[in-house]
């Protein structure tokens, strides 16, 4: 069933991440990254930047802890593996190596985990030209294999509870970012901001 | 600071809370002066807009001086007065630059904006002192309020013009104006304005400045439909008067070329449609809001006329008259004020003398008073046309 469903999904234009028979896309995500299973999130948002300065900042990867809001450092080891740590339940943290394995200057890059990693994923940040004069479309897509075991569960709850919904809210910040120069906040104080 | 907080329905508290503080570089800290209830806010006041929570501070009318600017911010200084735009606007997105500043794309902040993009399909822009949908922002009906992406909304006002001649332009009168605008009004054109309220006769006035031959007012109090009157309208109290025989009537039989919506989800009246739907609000199951004043609207507008809305709406209508708006061939034009579109031209007037708006102030309280202001507004809508909050800070303020 599922490879009929793929082949009519390839005949609309729309990105995979739209399909309405996800399950379908997520097998055949993880035959090609070799994992057990795989599920795939995709979001585009338009930024009124070029997309030179754009990929620039992304290509850094030091700067995506920035706007990213469950990772709390990315730190850059050498031009194409960079070291992730993100917050997991009480007080500890997950952390694993993701490498670079496709990029082109001003429009794509890709990364991949490490295959020691304990969260398995492979992100790809693509950036189009809008139409003219409205910025750059910047398309985001995350294929993932949830994990298993109780650390798999707790990092499910925290990274994956609703992996659109972060991935939304992450571009959005990128967004705010990259046009105002800051990331909105209605807290009134400080404190609040922290929380 | 103290400031004036929600906590459930017709239940608003003056507390002490924590002040505010520069957070982001664009931010600024403004020392209120003059504040004032709107509209809206007595729909937050019946808790019929969703998602406030307890101890939210409301208020996205106000005014005072700058007393703090953050490094990024090379516009405001110190000891500037300005008004506060109720939109929050980056001035920096597609949609600002647009000038649809209340579409920005960037004020409400990320976590907030999932909410409204369910909702509505798209996130909504932040706004002050309204619902988490627009990012539960805190508001100014407080003495102090942090003002974010303040090197663009607010505009400075020269200190010659005090504060209740210019206080409106946070809102209810680029408003009344954009209501007018969006009505597109041509010579000879006559325009129906629903409720008198503080932006329908904010409305009528535009209209009138923009050319309308005649404007028609609707409502029951009879001081605000005096006050449509004195503007120049023609009136209409529904009580006594079935609305669309009269506007037939008193068009040759065309219908206005432009209706305005006034009132929004809160309209009131007996009409059936209108009973129906109070009945749906009251059961809160189906989350209908009482539409009966624009299907009213829509019914009564001339063939290929107009209907602007800028009276609030915040969920789905029942009855929907979608046949007259498509087989009548209407445009539909509406949203929340571009406050910061109007600004300057509207300061200018205002000095000019060409626009009065202290005829509309029927009530200045000290702030400590704002829930009986609130109260007041709620219930003696006739002869309480809009209450100005003054803050310890404010110039003679009444205390
Ligand atoms: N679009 C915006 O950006 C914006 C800004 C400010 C206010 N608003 C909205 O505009 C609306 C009016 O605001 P306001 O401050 O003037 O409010 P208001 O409550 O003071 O006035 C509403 C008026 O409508 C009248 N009314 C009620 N039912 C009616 C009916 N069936 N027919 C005719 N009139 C009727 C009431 O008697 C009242 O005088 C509100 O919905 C408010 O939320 C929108
Ligand atoms: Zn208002
Ligand atoms: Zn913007």
């Amino acid at each position: 069933m599922s490879s009929e469903n793929l082949e009519k999904l390839q005949q609309s234009d729309a990105p995979a991440s739209t399909a309405v028979h996800q399950r379908d896309v997520g097998k055949e995500e993880a035959a090609a990254q070799e994992w057990k299973t795989a599920a795939l999130v995709g979001r585009t948002v338009t930024v009124n930047k070029p997309r030179q300065e754009l990929y620039a900042f992304w290509r850094d990867f030091n700067n995506l802890a920035r706007f990213l809001e469950n990772i709390e450092s990315v730190q850059v080891k050498d031009p194409r593996v960079s070291h992730w740590t993100v917050k997991a339940p009480a007080g500890q943290t997950v952390q694993w190596d993701a490498a670079i394995t496709e990029e082109q200057p001003d429009r794509l890059i890709a990364w991949e985990s490490a295959p020691d990693a304990q969260i398995k994923h492979a992100g790809r940040v693509e950036f189009l030209d809008a139409p003219p004069g409205r910025g750059t479309w910047v398309r985001v897509t995350l294929a993932y294999e949830p994990p298993a075991g109780e650390l798999g569960k707790a990092i499910a709850k925290l990274f994956q509870k609703e992996p659109k919904m972060q991935a939304r809210r992450d571009l959005r910040r990128f967004k705010q970012l990259m046009e105002t120069g800051e990331i909105s906040t209605s807290a009134r104080c400080r404190q609040q901001a922290q929380t | 600071m103290r400031a004036l907080t929600w906590h459930g329905k017709h239940d608003v508290r003056m507390e002490t809370v924590p002040d505010p503080e520069i957070i982001n570089p664009r931010d600024a800290i403004i020392k209120v002066t003059s504040t004032a209830i709107c509209g809206s806010d007595l729909h937050l006041y019946d808790s019929i807009i969703p998602s406030l929570m307890p101890g939210d501070i409301l208020g996205h009318e106000f005014m005072g001086e700058v007393v703090d600017v953050g490094k990024g911010n090379d516009r405001l200084k110190v000891g500037d007065r300005v008004v506060v735009p109720f939109t929050i606007s980056c001035g920096k997105c597609y949609f600002c630059q647009k000038e649809q500043y209340s579409a920005c794309d960037n004020s409400n902040p990320a976590e907030k904006a999932d909410m409204s993009e369910i909702m509505y399909g798209h996130p909504m822009s932040g706004l002050f002192g309204y619902s988490h949908l627009t990012g539960g922002y805190s508001g100014g009906q407080a003495e102090y309020v942090r003002v974010p992406y303040s090197d663009f909304g607010p505009i400075v006002v020269p200190d010659g013009l005090e504060d209740d001649k210019v206080l409106f332009l946070s809102d209810i009168l680029p408003t009344g104006w954009m209501a007018a605008e969006n009505a597109e009004i041509e010579p000879g054109d006559i325009v129906a304005v629903w409720g008198c309220g503080p932006v329908g006769l904010f409305a009528i006035q535009s209209c009138l400045v923009l050319g309308a031959h005649r404007v028609i007012a609707i409502d029951h109090h009879p001081h605000r439909l005096e006050l449509a009157k004195t503007m120049g309208a023609e009136i209409i109290n529904y009580h006594d008067v079935k609305v669309r025989e009269a506007l037939d009537e008193m068009t040759g039989g065309v219908g206005p070329d432009a209706v305005i919506d006034a009132v929004g989800l809160e309209s009131h009246g007996f009409a059936i449609d209108n009973v129906i739907d109070a009945v749906k609000v009251a059961s809160k199951v189906l989350g209908t809001d009482r539409a009966h004043v624009l299907r009213e609207a829509i019914l009564a507008c001339r063939k290929g006329g107009r209907v602007s809305v800028p009276g609030v709406y915040g969920g789905f209508a029942d009855k929907f008259p979608v046949g007259a708006l498509m087989e009548k061939g209407l445009s539909v034009r509406t949203g929340q004020t571009h406050v910061q579109r109007y600004s300057e031209q509207l300061l200018e007037m205002i000095g000019e003398g060409k626009i009065d708006t202290t005829f509309l102030i029927s009530h200045r309280l000290p702030l400590e008073e704002a829930p009986n202001g609130y109260k007041m507004f709620k219930e003696r809508q006739n002869e309480v046309t809009k209450v100005v909050l003054k803050t310890p800070a404010a110039r003679g303020a009444v205390q």
